[in-house]
């Protein structure tokens, strides 16, 4: 294992998959000289050209059409959003073109696209248009693979997945632990789209955490202590769900909080609730509950943000709830 | 089988028979299309071609295999033109496995990769950035392939439009947008949704080169593309051309068509028409004898693709399931 930032693990996953597949290229506002405003390109311009590494105008349709049409003839492009927020001015290229061309063709083309998301998150008081979570969006249209890695081993394994699925990949990364220094496994590795990974075994409780959660309910865990005995598991890909591992947990716990960052309303949350009372009823002992923001605009003001999205209080509060609810 | 042209260039009486037979066949197609769909054995959007052969043909003439067009809501024609597959389009307007799409796609998205057919696109100006993607991996590839954009001037007031050619120029991409203007966004008329309809200014703007050209006469379309491939292979940058034409048939399927008879009229004249017009031009190549041959040959194909895609399987839904539902 080695010591490094999720950021540096991207880079690493695309220095690597760059390297191996001479088709991968990057594209995307400020990715080539300045290694990108996150530094998540950094070094890469230098190292395979600027044929490999194109910085673009600030045109998001044309450059994410651009993509889409290099990957119809071949090529397997990794496509970058400064933030989430901005996907919004893209959407005709993203989910009627990328998501709906294969089908369209009867299988004809293909659309290997990685589109990272990069700086999502709340938290850090940039206001409304560079606070989003819009996993639920994509997970909506059929024809995307969306994950959600929270850890830098997961940002680096499943980074290397997208770039060699076939399918368009929605990337969702998360600013707040962009630079936070974790243990990586060394040489080559990749982690699976579509599983889900336990992070810590228990009885009383299924925690399903998607994206950046993670880090609120392992604070609210260690805060809880002994109280509860809570089964964590990093739903890592929402599109599509692992519900075989949430159900095997349910099966254990019958208990089950969903923590989200986006807003709760029709999120993955909802989504997991469904297909957990679809698909295993019998095994629930109380009603399922889901934690998100508040649905409203994410404000600016500290007092305000932190008023609207999840908090470590919240999540001990509900897992408490679900642990002391009486059958 | 098909015959490479640039008619300006050999000016034979087959060059010129054979872009003639394209156009017909084209206009007939798209006769038997509104017949059919008004026989309920097509259905779905249908946005006709009918007037505009000239451009389609005459750009997809002067292109290889390995070139990439892609094509717009109303691309039956671009199709025909780019791939020479009648059957292929009639099965799949018909829903049909055999369908150049599978029967996936329809009218508004045919697909033959291996023809350089890169779809039609049911989102007006959708295309457009895609186009420039094909154009970026053939530089990346460093092929000598160019890619072709078809569009509207309904879709110039679109934002792809305007960053595309922006990209393309900064890029230097062999990219070539063809711009059909045909006078209608639907039922809203150019001057209602252009405020300067000179494609060539807007080129302009984004340092691209551009040419006018009549989109009715195929001789005039023929030597603007050669002009357009010879300055995009060389590697200097994409090229507008601002093709003027009139869309003779009503926006979609089989609505009522609510424009001035004496506009439609004058667009339905012989000296407008693509087809009389560029037998005009060439008496001695191309005799009454010889469209009158043409139109049995095209007919009888056409009866040939109907039988073909009338007689062919719909799509396996068990198929489908496996490939396509998650």
């Amino acid at each position: 294992m080695k010591s490094m930032t999720y950021i540096e693990a991207m880079n690493e996953a695309l220095a690597e998959e760059m390297e191996r597949d001479p088709s991968v290229f990057i594209i995307g506002e400020d990715v080539d000289v300045d290694g990108g405003v996150w530094k998540e390109t950094q070094g890469l311009a230098e190292r395979f050209g600027l044929e490999r590494v194109i910085g673009t105008p600030i045109s998001e349709s044309a450059f994410t059409g651009l993509a889409a049409g290099a990957a119809m003839c071949g090529l397997r492009p990794v496509l970058e959003f400064m933030y989430m927020d901005f996907v919004d001015v893209a959407m005709d290229q993203l989910c009627n073109q990328i998501a709906k061309l294969p089908l369209m063709s009867g299988g004809k083309v293909k659309m290997p696209i990685t589109i990272r998301m990069c700086g999502t998150g709340t938290g850090t008081r940039e206001a409304a248009q560079h606070s989003q979570s819009l996993e639920a969006w994509f997970a909506h249209i059929p024809g995307f693979k969306v994950v959600m890695p929270a850890t830098a081993k997961d940002a680096k394994g499943l980074l290397k997945s997208a770039i060699r699925d076939d399918s368009p990949v929605v990337f969702i990364e998360n600013r707040n632990i962009y630079y936070k220094k974790e243990l990586v496994p060394e040489g080559e590795f990749t982690v699976p789209i579509g599983e889900a990974e336990v992070v810590q075994a228990g009885s009383d409780v299924t925690v399903v955490t998607v994206g950046y959660s993670r880090s609120k309910v392992i604070a609210a865990i260690e805060k809880i202590g002994d109280a509860c005995s809570v089964e964590l598991i990093d739903a890592k890909t929402v599109d599509p769900l692992d519900m075989k591992t949430f159900l095997d947990s349910l099966a254990k716990t019958g208990r089950i909080l969903i923590v989200q960052e986006a807003h709760t309303e029709c999120g993955i949350g909802s989504e997991i609730v469904r297909r957990v009372v679809a698909e295993g009823f019998d095994l629930l002992d109380c009603p399922p509950v889901v934690i998100g923001s508040k649905n409203c605009p994410t404000p600016f003001s500290p007092v305000l943000e932190d008023a609207v999205i999840p908090s470590i209080n919240e999540i001990m509060g509900k897992i408490m709830l679900l642990k002391q609810y009486k059958i | 089988m098909r015959v490479k042209n640039k008619i300006k260039e050999t000016g034979t009486a087959e060059a010129v028979s054979s872009i003639y037979k394209r156009m017909l066949t084209i206009r007939r197609f798209e006769e038997r299309v509104k017949q059919l769909y008004r026989g309920g054995e097509i259905y779905g959007a249908i946005h006709l071609y009918i007037g505009q052969e000239a451009i389609a043909v005459g750009v997809c003439d002067a292109l290889e295999d390995s070139d990439f067009v892609f094509s717009t809501h109303r691309g039956h024609g671009h199709y025909l033109a780019k791939t020479g597959d009648v059957s292929g389009a009639m099965a799949e307007l018909m829903g049909r496995a055999t369908g150049c799409s599978k029967g996936h796609g329809g009218s508004m998205h045919m697909f033959d990769p291996l023809k350089g057919f890169m779809g039609g696109n049911g989102i007006v100006g959708g295309g457009i950035p895609l186009a420039l993607g094909a154009a970026f991996a053939a530089k990346y590839k460093g092929t000598n392939a160019v890619s072709v954009s078809f569009f509207g001037e309904g879709a110039s007031n679109q934002g792809t439009f305007h960053e595309s050619l922006n990209l393309a120029a900064l890029k230097k991409l062999p990219l070539i947008a063809v711009c059909e203007n045909n006078r209608y966004a639907a039922t809203t008329p150019v001057k209602a949704s252009t405020a300067d309809e000179d494609m060539a200014k807007r080129a302009a703007g984004y340092n691209v080169q551009a040419l006018t050209v009549d989109g009715n006469d195929v001789e005039d379309v023929s030597q603007a593309i050669h002009k357009a491939l010879s300055h995009v292979r060389a590697g200097k940058g994409p090229f507008l051309l601002d093709c003027k034409t009139y869309r003779v048939e009503p926006h979609c399927g089989i609505i009522a068509d609510t424009r001035p008879d004496e506009e439609l009229a004058i667009w339905r004249t012989p000296e407008k028409d693509p087809l009389n017009r560029l037998q005009s031009q060439h008496p001695d190549l191309l005799t009454d004898k010889q469209v009158a041959h043409l139109e049995l040959e095209v007919n009888r194909e056409l009866d040939q693709a109907v039988d073909f895609a009338r007689q062919s399987p719909y799509p396996r839904v068990e198929q489908f399931t496996e490939e396509f539902i998650r």
